[in-house]
């Protein structure tokens, strides 16, 4: 069974963040993996544990990635692939697909497994589209997930509540919350992982897919609405004031 | 020419919000772009709604008759009408189903897509999205260079305008192509009487409400104001309610008009899930506590004699 885990790399998400222009100021950003990819990686390893076969962990971006595909490493993962691209447009998820889905499709993988959404883009678009490029089925929001032979069985979250749902391989998953505990890369781990080789592919490897999206430029948050602290003397006095200020000024209920 | 296609979104046979505030800013799109606005229903009997949409701004609705959601069906409904109608800008629901069709969609009709924005505005004939990114601590603005942009927007961020469109009603029936994917079982008791992600009002919980037999004086305000139930990360993990309530980075991502945080500290991964909410009130023991800091009201004090308070007061305005 051969099995891609999708390794985003993301700044921490209590780095402080300053927007430049087109990006944002890199310097002094803490980057981790995007923590639903960790139960992606996690899944694809308990795969692998079950019924054989090979966790090729996958990653696109500067080299700063190889970072978090060591990580991989140390958490298990048979391979890491770093798709090397330094300037390329952020946040186009058709373009990141398609890099994926042409090397997934030159690997001949069974599974592919990322992350429901990463945490600095919060998309939720890139496994599905693999999906489709490789005209492979797909479950989203995956909280279980049981695969023997080539059937595959899931339950998945959808609005209201949950479903079970069945399909056959080759398949790409995105990992919810709950689908299970990832494991820490224990110290050997991570000693061994300096050592393992990162493959690199670029874009013309994978067929030199065309951006989609201009970045037009960031800004910081819009302010918020400024706010204050109610002063009473009782709780039905907090009571009245609240009601009046979300009737009256505020106008929301 | 510029056409816009929206593609609604019903729940029980009804409408859904969303699918009023994505036809409205279809239509402000469509003005500035001089183009047409189209509204795309897949169901059975949505033909009714046709006036609904008409009256936001749509000159015609493309009813299309399927039975229940199948992400991959409705991804080949949706590109079906896209293909025939050829927009140039479509607007998907940024909601548990726009997320599981869209992505399929795009790739189908060779579009890009720009997800979970919020803001969308038109310059030098193009769609400008915005939309937060790093946990909303910086917004984007991006530009879709293909000849079909696709953008899926977050619930509860466009406002619902009334304007006449003709609101014509055509059927239309792509093919929906085969599953892969079966769907062998659905359980939709565990979730909210009003959908977290899409709730213009939240009242949210955490450990400060000190255990799940307290839920019922939360769920009194969230009754009288129609509000959804949400919970911090603190109160999920000690297993006082289930995780589809979570509000947060490894939660839900939540824009309500008023958001209500009883006993949450605001730690900067809840805030990274309800951070855009537009009014915020913190009802919390702990002056200190950073959720005050993005609190438009702030009370500081005791939620068990706060909430029940608060409860009576709405109760005597809304009747
Ligand atoms: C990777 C990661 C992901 C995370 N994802 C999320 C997420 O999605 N969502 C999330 O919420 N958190 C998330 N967290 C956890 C987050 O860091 C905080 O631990 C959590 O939000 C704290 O929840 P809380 O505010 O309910 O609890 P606490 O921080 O314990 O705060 C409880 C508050 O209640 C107040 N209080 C107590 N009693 C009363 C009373 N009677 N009346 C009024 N106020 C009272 C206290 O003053 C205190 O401020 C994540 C953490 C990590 C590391």
């Amino acid at each position: 069974m051969k099995i891609i885990v999708l390794v985003k790399q993301v700044p921490d998400t209590e780095t402080n963040i300053k927007v430049g222009d087109k990006s944002i100021n890199e310097a002094g950003i803490k980057w981790i993996i995007s923590p639903y990819d960790e139960f992606a990686i996690e899944e694809g390893l308990r795969l692998r544990e079950k019924n054989g076969g090979e966790v090729i962990a996958v990653s696109l971006g500067p080299d700063r990635v190889q970072e978090s595909l060591r990580q991989a490493y140390a958490m298990g993962a048979d391979r890491a692939v770093q798709i090397k691209v330094d300037n390329y447009v952020p946040f186009d998820t058709v373009l990141t697909a398609e890099l994926i889905a042409n090397f997934a499709k030159a690997e001949n993988a069974d599974i592919i497994i990322g992350g429901r959404q990463s945490i600095d883009s919060d998309s939720s678009q890139v496994v599905i589209q693999v999906a489709e490029g490789l005209g492979i089925a797909h479950i989203s929001f995956a909280v279980s997930l049981e695969i023997s032979g080539t059937s595959v069985k899931a339950t998945k979250e959808v609005e209201g509540g949950t479903q079970v749902v069945e399909t056959s391989l080759p398949v790409a998953i995105t990992a919810q919350k709950g689908l299970n505990e990832p494991r820490y890369p224990n110290l050997k781990g991570l000693m061994a992982a300096k050592k393992k080789p990162i493959e690199t592919k670029t874009p013309a490897d994978l067929g030199n897919p065309a951006s989609k999206i201009e970045v037009v430029g960031l800004e910081p948050p819009p302010p918020r609405i400024p706010g204050r602290k109610l002063e009473a003397a009782d709780a039905k006095g907090y009571a009245e004031q609240l009601v009046k200020a979300l009737r009256e000024e505020a106008k929301v209920i | 020419m510029s056409n816009v296609l929206i593609v609604g979104e019903l729940k029980d046979g009804e409408l859904k919000k969303i699918s009023r505030e994505i036809t409205s800013a279809g239509r402000k799109i469509a003005d500035a772009l001089g183009g047409k606005v189209t509204a795309l229903l897949i169901g059975s009997g949505v033909e009714k709604f046709a006036g609904d949409l008409g009256a936001v701004g749509a000159d015609s609705i493309v009813t299309v008759n399927a039975g229940d959601f199948n992400a991959e069906t409705w991804a080949n409904l949706v590109a079906g009408v896209i293909k025939d109608k050829n927009p140039s800008v479509v607007l998907v629901p940024h909601t548990s189903q726009g997320k599981d069709y869209s992505p399929r969609v795009a790739v189908k009709v060779g579009a890009g897509i720009v997800a979970d924005a919020v803001g969308l505005s038109v310059d030098g004939g193009k769609v400008v999205a915005k939309k937060p990114i790093y946990s909303g601590k910086a917004y984007g603005n991006f530009k879709v260079t293909s000849p079909i942009a696709i953008f899926t927007v977050r619930p509860n961020s466009q406002e619902v305008v009334q304007k006449a469109g003709a609101g014509a009603a055509e059927a239309a029936s792509p093919s929906a192509g085969d599953a892969k994917v079966k769907i062998v079982s659905s359980d939709l008791s565990g979730g909210n009487k009003v959908q977290l992600a899409e709730a213009s009002i939240i009242v949210s919980g955490g450990r400060g409400i000190k255990g799940p037999e307290n839920w019922p004086v939360l769920q009194g305000l969230a009754d009288v104001l129609g509000a959804a139930l949400g919970a911090s990360r603190a109160a999920v993990d000690a297993g006082w309610i289930s995780h589809s309530h979570q509000v947060g980075q490894t939660g839900k991502t939540v824009s309500p008009n008023c958001y209500i945080a009883c006993g949450i500290s605001g730690a900067i991964q809840h805030l990274a899930g309800m951070g855009s909410s537009k009014y915020i009130v913190a009802i919390n023991k702990d002056g200190d506590a950073p959720i005050f800091k993005v609190a438009t009201y702030g009370v500081v004090g005791d939620l068990f004699e706060v909430v029940p308070a608060l409860t009576d007061e709405f109760k005597k305005v809304l009747g």
